[in-house]
């Protein structure tokens, strides 16, 4: 997964220029030609989200807009590659998506199964306790 | 110690590799079209690899990795050609550079501004040439397409690293003795080439999805490589619905693929499976490229109708909810398109699902005798199923021993050794 830092602009829901768009257009095409793009959306301004916030085994709903701008995401995609290296490479392709004003991409592996290695997931115990019933009915 | 503190990345050798195989197809394409010799441009590839492997250490990873290594092998096919010359000066044969190699620098800085995605699905069609066998194909197309190292494809397959050398050096030669052309088609001589892409690509696939060989049920990276390969065709020839319907295909059965394995590795049947462990991004996917394949084309091709049997299990929120009338009428459709004892047998499990054990039953059994069958696990393996079902348990548990002596791998055998045990228990 890779995640665009919001800026103040993108907080602010100023929508990118129009060459910004088309190099980002561009850049989308080349992920998609390649196969490696399997989706990417842009997310609309934190002032239009909320959060819910779990305390001690209360939730409250909190709305935004949050204050925090770096730690706040403005965009994601989710890319099919095959190692981390490939990633950077892409991302290192990828326009400067907020203009100078001091964005980031940052990457994060999604977990794969072989990473839970030979430890069951909760999941995968309650399949697998699922299916010895079913077979023994 | 700051816990926190971020490091640079460092220029290494993997991050060159990567940016490399990002660029390799189109590098390999370009080259091509230069020199007409997929055996050279390939080398030629390999030598800008080496000097960026030398020189991005020290310089950094150019802003234009794919320029850079295409001037950089460019430079090495002029030095190559020059050195041909020199040869044939010192003999006394007159220079004539045209006919030694077209790689003249005005020419490539030409053909460099031409459309790239020619050159992908030139590469794609030569790697996939008819004349190949499907070894070769497959082999080539990982090598030149898909970006794989000789070890990496050897690995994907289980086979020496020599045999995979080999099979892509005299895949090479094929092509040169065969003097394959290489202009790209155009129109329905085009589309008459696709289906053998198609095949090696679905070849790659499952090879990665039902392991033929070995322990393993699924090598993932391979479907993912196929599944590249498939999004990567579609782009260079968006008009031709069947790849659509490959491309539904592959995203559709590798959505399942977490849902396909058991927590010791074992093999978990579809109607079995956990349908909130599908991957239902790829689902998504999956069912808009179906949607595409029928917007393009009625009646449908053999990929595409496999992906609409495939998006009726997709749509099924519960095992139980499937449309197996639907799932009749589509194999109904394949059988008439591609009739073959394995889609008669697939037919017969829908029937069965649809109108009850017995009338599977018939069906199976009107497979029994079939030859391209006789060594098929599947076979008795669903028919064992139906006999449980029909509560002849002595019967199934001897097709289920009999799938088990039949199946090559592994995990599919303990599966139904398991399952043949199973049918003592309830007797």
């Amino acid at each position: 997964m890779v995640m665009v830092r919001a800026t103040k602009k993108s907080e602010a829901g100023i929508m990118p220029e129009e060459k910004l768009l088309a190099d980002m257009g561009r850049f989308n095409e080349e992920l998609v030609k390649a196969g490696v793009m399997l989706a990417g959306e842009g997310l609309h301004p934190s002032s239009r989200g909320a959060r819910v916030i779990f305390t001690g085994g209360k939730k409250t709903v909190v709305d935004g807009p949050f204050a925090e701008t770096k730690e706040l995401i403005a965009g994601f995609w989710l890319w099919q590659v095959r190692s981390m290296d490939e990633a950077l490479e892409w991302a290192r392709r990828c326009p400067d998506p907020m203009h100078g004003e001091g964005s980031a991409l940052e990457l994060r592996p999604v977990f794969e199964p072989e990473d839970f290695g030979k430890e069951l997931t909760p999941e995968q115990d309650a399949l697998r306790a699922r299916l010895e019933q079913k077979r023994n009915r | 110690m700051n816990g926190g503190a971020s490091m640079a990345h460092a220029v290494t050798r993997e991050a060159i590799e990567a940016a490399f195989r990002i660029e390799s197809p189109r590098l390999i394409g370009g080259l091509v079209r230069l020199v007409r010799d997929v055996g050279l441009a390939e080398d030629l590839a390999q030598e800008a690899l080496v000097a960026a492997l030398e020189r991005w250490p020290v310089t950094g990873i150019p802003d234009n990795q794919g320029a850079w290594l295409m001037a950089t092998a460019r430079n090495r096919a002029v030095d190559q050609l020059r050195r041909h010359q020199m040869v044939k000066r010192k003999h006394g044969v007159l220079a004539d550079e045209e006919s030694i190699a077209p790689a003249r620098p005005q020419g490539i800085e030409q053909a460099l501004d031409e459309d790239i995605g020619d050159d992908l699905l030139r590469l794609i069609l030569i790697a996939c040439h008819p004349v190949l066998s499907k070894e070769a194909r497959v082999a080539l197309t990982l090598r030149l397409l898909g970006g794989l190292t000789v070890e990496e494809i050897a690995r994907a397959f289980l086979l020496p690293a020599t045999t995979i050398a080999q099979r892509i050096v005299r895949a090479k030669r094929t092509l040169t003795e065969a003097r394959v052309p290489f202009e790209v088609p155009r129109g329905e001589e085009l589309s008459a080439r696709i289906p053998s892409v198609m095949e090696v690509i679905y070849l790659i696939f499952n090879e990665g999805y039902t392991a033929t060989r070995g322990g393993e049920w699924m090598r993932t990276e391979l479907c993912e490589d196929a599944l590249r390969l498939a999004r990567i065709l579609v782009g260079l020839v968006p008009d031709e619905a069947e790849v659509h319907g490959l491309v539904a295909l592959l995203e559709l059965q590798a959505s399942r693929s977490r849902a396909r394995l058991g927590p010791a590795g074992e093999p978990i049947l579809l109607l079995d499976q956990d349908r909130a462990r599908w991957d239902h991004l790829l689902i998504r996917r999956g069912l808009a490229a179906l949607a595409r394949a029928e917007a393009l084309a009625r009646p449908m091709g053999p990929y595409a109708l496999q992906a609409a049997i495939a998006a009726c299990h997709a749509r099924a929120k519960v095992a139980t909810d499937t449309d197996w009338k639907r799932i009749v009428a589509l194999y109904d459709a394949l059988a008439e398109l591609t009739p073959s004892p394995v889609v008669e047998l697939n037919r017969a499990v829908a029937v069965s699902m649809a109108f009850g054990p017995a009338a599977g039953l018939q069906l199976v059994d009107a497979l029994v005798e079939e030859a391209a069958l006789r060594s098929f696990h599947l076979l008795p393996s669903v028919r064992g199923d139906l006999l449980v079902k029909l509560g002849r348990r002595a019967e199934a548990r001897g097709e289920f021993e009999r799938a088990a002596s039949m199946a090559g791998n592994a995990r599919a055998r303990a599966l139904l050794l398991s399952r043949a045990k199973a049918c003592d228990l309830r007797a």
